[in-house]
């Protein structure tokens, strides 16, 4: 009778944490500070809010004896959070170099059922054709601004590498019209190419990856020889790329008049719809039309869940570790006051607050160690720069971690949850055990 | 050896204890084992006895730019050189144009490069025989429902048709089996079709070529051998880049990303939390039998004795739940690889991961047995058995 108990008592317990911790999963910061708030109030006004309170702050003073075991419970969880968020913190800087690459007012047109502008083909007719849509936005001298532009791959060697080590580069030639796409481009040293010469502008990302790549020196790409003459700066994905005369490089690589793709300033995020339905419409086309945000949001949507499914994976089996840590230190603590939640008890404190306080002192403790690893996540990766072959891209894409609040906020909540879980079965061992028996014992 | 139940009792004196430690334990080893296996299925990649014997010729210019097929002979007549093949990126997408999927257009005799991966004798001379054949592999059959004698319509990502269109058709003809799981993976998930259908049917490849794969007769002379075939078109406009297999998977590895770093930075954060939590379980364990442990010095132990008995209790706890958290990875690694339908190729935990592992739960059981132990070897009777 008395295991069925135990029993159906533990079942019980198992259902209330899992409903918990669904609801906690969904919970926003709001819904998260009322609740702080809520539970500030019980505690000062009612009874059984202020018993709670006092034994506490009772649990809290005795904190410094148990130093060991407590710092098991901080670090154990700051290990959780900051592996959590330095892994979440690479898939989120990933996806938002290349989300930032798009925008909603641009809107790139390649080869119809082509997955990335270097498998794209436009001829030489498409290239002219597209630009007369409505929708664009035209400059001072009347002209469109769209950009047709050509999207190849390089060799160069590698920085800090052996010299048969090489990386793959993303060269794209541009015309005049690129800037005017993309007005956020600065030239940080150095000038624009002329057009017509064998010249480089390259992007700081590749200048970081890549060896040799100095204003005024001289590198080989496809078969020639080229003069870097400018670095640029553009905060996104377009900084891992070399840019050249579109011409230039159509000759050396012999794509004659065609391109890869033709990106478009339009005069609002709203001509888009309209945008898109002429160019499908149109019988002399064959063409993909997206908005560039869509183009690069796609490109990193595999790349940044896989990352963001290692990240949970990792973070999950960690945590199932550090709960057990947990729970071992709290039963420890638990069994070491035992006389004195007993004698509390006896003397007329009710297990509701017993429960509530231990659960406190593990929620404290693991709101410390989310703290803690949050902020060793954010010291340590935070702009932490690292680079892989995107997808989409024929190049090496250089990205910085980025650890944002939003994912400091979710590391806090997997804490909170992992103290949750470790506090709960001690605080029902405690306010479950017999009085007299914890009296006895010595 | 002898006092070995002494040590199990010491070590399920407090079950509760005890069992909650060595799931901690267990989960940094199912871990540990999990990202061990990952990390040496990017380091073994292309470091088989077949792989070493193959070369990769690709353009010296960049991965994306092709070679001429008139090529094939002057790298044959190469001395040292067994057969060779090529290969040419098709860019297939089955269903949608994001749903990409490994597809390479190749020469009659590219499958006889991988003697590693197994295709029945019938299904291979269909294959020949067939000019739209493709063999697929054997996890990507599995994915899609895929059998032999289906038609196969994929669309291609770069390569359009004489009709202007991107839509293929091929017919199913037979199974790519790759037998060594962790070498052959990659055919797992690709789509062999014939080069001269592709150069055939599309108008914009005009005979290129994106890849030779070679075979030397002599593991040994594979670098004279490759240097001797980049000698062939140097300083002509398709400059050739030959590396062997190995070394060109793993500069492909490397580009993509420094996985042994962060592997090693997570398994650093994990091991040195555990270190802290069992270390303290030992603590405890230690402080709580003070007394037990001078009577056992009273009756005679000595002190050296009671440190190797604390250290080898602690080495036994670390070794109950590593060996338990490594025997779950092994079970449950070829699970996840299974449930991901193929999309996450998993390696089983091979020996090196399990001799690494005991290693490692051998020293952190002796570093976190030390302090604990030390304690109980200096344990003075008289004061312990007061209990000051």
């Amino acid at each position: 009778m008395r295991k069925l108990k135990n029993f159906l008592i533990g079942l019980g317990l198992v259902i209330l944490l899992t409903i918990t911790l669904m609801l906690w999963i969904k919970l926003p910061w709001q819904g998260a500070a009322a609740l702080v708030v809520l539970f500030a109030l019980w505690m000062a006004l009612t009874r059984r809010g202020r018993q709670a309170a006092s034994v506490t702050m009772v649990g809290i003073s005795t904190l410094r004896q148990r130093l060991g075991s407590s710092s098991v419970i901080v670090i154990g969880i700051a290990g959780v959070v900051g592996v959590l968020v330095a892994l979440l913190a690479m898939g989120e800087g990933y996806s938002e170099t290349l989300r930032k690459t798009g925008s909603a007012d641009t809107a790139i047109v390649m080869r119809g059922a082509s997955a990335s502008e270097v498998m794209s083909v436009l001829e030489r007719d498409n290239v002219v054709i597209i630009p007369q849509a409505r929708g664009i936005v035209h400059d001072a001298q009347g002209k469109p601004v769209a950009s047709a532009e050509l999207v190849v791959a390089a060799n160069l060697p590698v920085k800090g590498g052996g010299p048969d080590d090489v990386g793959s580069v993303q060269l794209r030639g541009v015309g005049d019209q690129a800037w005017a796409v993309r007005p956020g481009i600065k030239i940080v040293a150095g000038r624009k190419f002329t057009s017509g010469m064998r010249e480089l502008l390259v992007g700081q990302g590749a200048q970081r990856q890549f060896a040799g790549l100095n204003v005024g020196s001289e590198v080989k790409l496809g078969n020639q020889s080229w003069t870097v003459v400018g670095v640029f700066a553009s905060g996104d994905a377009l900084d891992s790329e070399l840019w050249a005369d579109s011409n230039v490089v159509a000759d050396i690589y012999r794509r004659g008049g065609s391109r890869a793709s033709v990106t478009v300033r339009l005069a609002n995020p709203q001509a888009f719809d309209a945008f898109k339905a002429e160019l499908e419409a149109d019988p002399r086309l064959k063409v993909d039309v997206s908005t560039t945000y869509d183009y690069f949001s796609k490109q990193s949507e595999g790349t940044s869940k896989m990352i963001e499914g290692i990240g949970i994976t990792v973070g999950l089996i960690m945590a199932i570790g550090a709960i057990f840590g947990a729970l071992n230190c709290m039963f420890a603590a638990v069994a070491a006051r035992a006389r004195e939640i007993a004698t509390l008890r006896a003397i007329g404190f009710r297990g509701g607050p017993v429960v509530v306080a231990i659960m406190l002192e593990t929620m404290l403790l693991a709101l410390l160690g989310g703290l803690l690893g949050g902020a060793l996540a954010w010291l340590i990766f935070n702009g932490y720069t690292a680079s892989t072959l995107a997808a989409g891209s024929v190049g090496k894409l250089s990205f910085e971690f980025s650890v944002t609040p939003a994912l400091l906020w979710s590391g806090l909540k997997w804490a909170l949850a992992i103290g949750f879980i470790g506090g709960l079965f001690p605080a029902v061992r405690a306010a479950r055990l017999p009085v007299t028996t914890a009296l006895r014992e010595l | 050896m002898k006092y070995l139940h002494l040590i199990w009792a010491a070590l399920f004196r407090r079950k509760t204890r005890t069992i909650l430690t060595l799931i901690s334990i267990l989960t940094a080893f199912l871990l540990f084992g999990m990202l061990d296996a990952v990390r040496t299925s990017f380091d073994q990649a292309g470091k088989s006895a077949n792989g070493a014997e193959r070369l990769q010729t690709g353009s010296k210019l960049s991965f994306i730019q092709t070679l001429p097929q008139s090529l094939e002979l002057p790298i044959s007549r190469v001395p040292g050189v067994k057969a060779v093949s090529y290969a040419n990126w098709f860019g297939g997408a089955y269903q949608d144009p994001h749903n990409q999927i490994f597809s390479f257009a190749v020469s009659p005799n590219y499958i006889d490069q991988f003697p590693e991966i197994d295709v029945s004798a019938d299904q291979r001379k269909a294959y020949d025989n067939t000019r739209t054949g493709a063999l697929v592999g054997e996890q990507l059959a599995q994915k899609y429902h895929w059998k032999v004698g289906d038609k196969l319509p994929l669309q291609s990502t770069i390569f359009p048709t004489h009709d202007g269109t991107k839509n293929w058709q091929f017919d199913i003809v037979g199974i790519l089996h790759p037998k060594d799981k962790s070498a052959g993976g990659m055919f797992n998930q690709l789509i062999l079709l014939h080069w001269k259908y592709f150069d055939d049917s599309t108008p914009y490849n005009r005979g290129a070529v994106g890849w030779y794969v070679t075979r030397v007769t002599d593991v040994n002379q594979a670098d004279r051998v490759a240097k001797a075939i980049d000698a062939i078109s140097a300083n002509s406009d398709h400059e050739t880049r030959t590396q062997t297999e190995q070394a060109a998977t793993a500069n492909w590895i490397k580009q993509l990303a420094d996985i042994g770093l962060i592997v090693g930075s997570i398994m650093g954060a994990v091991f040195f939390t555990l270190m802290l939590l069992s270390g303290n379980t030992m603590m405890m364990a230690v402080r709580e039998r003070t007394s037990e442990l001078a009577v056992l010095k009273t009756i005679g132990f000595s002190s050296q004795s009671v440190l190797c008995m604390v250290l080898a209790e602690s080495v036994l706890m670390l070794l109950i739940g590593g060996v338990l958290g490594l025997a779950l990875a092994t079970v449950l690694l070829p699970l996840v690889g299974g449930a991901s339908g193929g999309a996450l190729n998993l390696p089983p935990v091979n020996a090196n991961s399990w001799m690494l592992g005991i290693g490692l739960m051998v020293v952190i059981g002796l570093l976190v047995g030390a302090l604990p132990a030390v304690r109980a070897m200096r344990l003075n009777i008289v004061d312990a058995l007061a209990g000051r």
